[in-house]
């Protein structure tokens, strides 16, 4: 009897995705990269007339911002910093005999003032709070970087190094939370036009340990995150394609950002897993993007 | 007893505004300003006093949502660690 083939190696015999040897650590195709870039611009076409500006980070972020960011509290578990050599030529020396002696070579390596960004709006915040108090409409801002998160895993769907493409919003609890409605909305009809089956859930975070049960119980009493999900690598338990999430001020006390009014300002932001998105066209309508539904390609080709 | 430990260990670790002994037993303490992370830190405060761990029926945010709430659940679990 033939033994079903997982969707990850069906992603790879297609060559849609190429192994690396560590899982959700993957390369793209252009194929599939080319999907991702019709969606974004399609996602971009929905906020386009609301946004004040655009912009697109690099994969990792200042050290001192990630501290603040509080992450460590909720999620040690997933975070990732950047270590280098920072020693001298016999620390090299001894490097090299622990790499040719196959021990740890790590263990010297220091951490630099770079953490992997594990969330696509961390880094906006503190550039918004240097820029001084926010103007009356506050603002926001489509923004798009890759982010790291260590869970690696068989799933195509949880991959370790991945993109985020994101519209946040800042500005009082009243625009923030008429915000993330509004994308609750879109997000769904984006789903209807791409023809991939969804639903919206009230959802929480992975937190950390026996603590993280208290802080997950408290985010889903107050609704204070929303997740589309596709059924992608498995139909029982459907992936978040999209996210949308209330931070009440919680962002806008840690980096001091400020409303017009002097109070601290309220975030909320509505994010695209692209990978996960793309893979779930990939499931739904096939590994051959000319063969898809008319309709889906006319929306992502036009 | 149980209630003035749970007043005690709020003040210190609830980093709430008003001052505890202003509050209510049955007041929501979410209103009053606890914040989901200083809950778990009175959470890990009240199992060292107590030498207790909060078992993972009680792990959410109505275990702590008042000072009676926070004195029922310690109690629920002081009875079943005596009966165990």
């Amino acid at each position: 009897m033939d033994v079903p083939v997982s969707f990850l190696d069906q992603l790879f015999n297609e060559r849609v995705l190429h192994d690396t040897g560590v899982d959700g650590l993957y390369a793209r195709s252009a194929l599939f990269e080319d999907v991702i870039s019709r969606f974004e611009a399609f996602a971009l076409s929905f906020g386009k007339d609301e946004i004040s500006e655009s912009m697109v980070f690099p994969p990792g972020m200042p050290m001192p911002d990630f501290e603040t960011s509080g992450y460590m509290k909720n999620f040690p578990q997933l975070a990732g910093t950047v270590h280098a050599f920072c020693g001298h030529d016999r620390d090299h020396m001894g490097l090299l005999q622990c790499m040719a002696a196959g021990e740890d070579w790590t263990k010297g390596q220091k951490a630099t003032d770079v953490a992997l960004t594990p969330a696509a709006c961390y880094p906006l915040y503190p550039i918004l709070a240097r820029r001084g108090m926010l103007p009356e409409g506050g603002a926001y801002v489509a923004l798009q970087s890759y982010c790291f998160r260590h869970e690696p895993s068989k799933d195509p769907a949880r991959m370790q190094m991945f993109r985020q493409r994101e519209y946040v919003r800042v500005g009082s609890a009243k625009q923030t939370m008429a915000f993330r409605e509004t994308w609750k909305q879109r997000g769904s009809e984006m789903m209807e036009l791409l023809q991939l089956p969804h639903e919206v859930e009230v959802a929480n975070d992975p937190f950390f340990g026996r603590a993280g049960k208290i802080m997950a119980s408290g985010q889903r009493e107050q609704e204070l995150k929303f997740e589309l999900l596709v059924p992608v690598n498995s139909t029982s338990k459907p992936t978040a394609c999209m996210s949308f999430n209330y931070h009440m001020d919680n962002f806008g006390q840690a980096w001091n950002i400020l409303q017009a009014d002097g109070s601290p300002a309220h975030t909320a932001c509505v994010g695209f897993g692209l990978e996960r998105i793309a893979l779930a066209l990939f499931r739904h309508h096939g590994f051959d993007p000319d063969a898809w539904p008319e309709g889906v390609r006319k929306v992502l080709w036009g | 007893m149980i209630i003035d430990t749970v007043r005690n260990l709020l003040s210190k670790h609830g980093g709430i505004p008003v001052a505890v002994d202003q509050l209510a037993d049955t007041d929501d303490l979410y209103d009053a300003g606890l914040s989901s992370f200083a809950s778990v830190q009175l959470m890990l405060a009240l199992e060292e006093e107590f030498d207790v761990e909060f078992p993972e029926h009680l792990l959410n945010r109505k275990s702590f949502a008042s000072i009676s709430a926070i004195a029922a659940a310690l109690s629920e679990i002081v009875e079943d660690q005596e009966v165990a």
